[in-house]
């Protein structure tokens, strides 16, 4: 096979990955919601959590996507 | 190829060249709208809070609610110490990160942190930062950060090394989330707004379909801007969280 066209496979392979970490993202949100319009009294103040596990989880699917940019790009 | 997506990330010389050594301090674009980020920030914060009013204006509800926010964020995130020694470091990193995203919102404009050079070397700062200051502080005690209280000795040197490898990856996924959320929002962008000439340049009914892309292009926009204010939001977090581990290693 083409090295070119395998780069270009491998780049599609690899944003597999970003899909756990889309599934990862809506577990956080949807659950910040259930336990948000159970108590929305305290809901604000768990904001920077909500943001820390998005910003914890989103990173493994960026690491997926920068393979990716890599393989297609170099 | 003005087409090209990645054609938006070039650096491009804007001086006659500057060495000092081995080392090349041309002024590029980069350096330009970075240099107009801290000016932005800087002189935005300076104009607003000038007439230090104790009924505040326009301007300055803003400045104040730019403080109080990022205060509150360091407050809850490292404690009252964190804010004593670390909040003007968190603020100058939030502000000019949210200043130069927003500057990059410019058709046409660079957007400096979609360089990884930029975000890493931010990224590395806060990592030794922590480093220093965790040493200094706590000496020995350090080590704690990576030696959790309360787990059984059988998984606690399978722990450890967990621990010390998130402790050494996360200078790389600080830097990467920032400029890989910066560099696909903006390929993203380019790519839609380059099928809109595409599909018009097809003729006959596909004239009339490129508003299809042009809305995409819009609402993606918007979604940049929050991703804009978010990823300078996330950095200046991250970024606490990681300076209360300097100072409260243990768990």
């Amino acid at each position: 096979m083409d090295v070119e066209a395998a780069k270009m496979i491998g780049a599609g392979i690899a944003c597999i990955g970003m899909g756990g970490a889309g599934i990862g993202v809506g577990i956080i949100f949807g659950n910040f919601l259930q336990g948000a319009l159970r108590n929305p009294s305290e809901a604000p103040k768990q904001f920077g959590n909500l943001i820390f596990g998005f910003a914890v989880t989103e990173a493994l699917g960026i690491f997926s996507l920068l393979i990716a940019l890599l393989l297609m790009f170099t | 190829m003005s087409n090209d997506p990645i054609h938006q990330f070039h650096i491009n010389p804007i001086s006659e060249p500057i060495h000092f050594g081995a080392l090349d301090a041309t002024f590029t674009n980069a350096s330009l709208f970075m240099v107009a980020g801290v000016g932005l920030a800087a002189g935005f914060m300076w104009w607003a809070m000038k007439p230090a009013a104790v009924v505040p204006g326009r301007a300055q509800v803003v400045a104040e609610g730019a403080y109080s926010f990022i205060h509150s964020m360091v407050k809850d995130a490292a404690g009252e110490e964190g804010v004593k020694r670390f909040f003007p470091f968190v603020f100058t990193l939030f502000l000019f990160i949210f200043a130069a995203n927003m500057l990059g919102m410019f058709p046409y404009f660079f957007t400096p942190t979609s360089q990884i050079v930029i975000t890493a070397t931010m990224a590395l700062m806060v990592f030794f930062t922590v480093i220093v200051v965790g040493v200094a502080k706590n000496g020995f005690k350090f080590l704690k950060l990576f030696v959790p209280s309360g787990v059984p000795w059988y998984i606690l040197w399978f722990v450890v090394i967990i621990e010390i490898i998130s402790f050494f990856s996360r200078p790389l996924s600080h830097a990467v989330r920032l400029w890989a959320n910066v560099l696909a929002g903006h390929l993203v962008l380019k790519v839609f707004a380059g099928f809109v000439p595409m599909m018009a340049a097809a003729g006959g009914v596909f004239v009339l379909g490129s508003i299809l892309p042009l809305g995409m292009t819009v609402a993606l926009y918007a979604l940049e801007f929050l991703v804009a204010f978010l990823q300078a939001y996330v950095f200046a977090l991250l970024t606490c969280i990681y300076l209360n581990d300097a100072l409260h290693p243990g768990h």
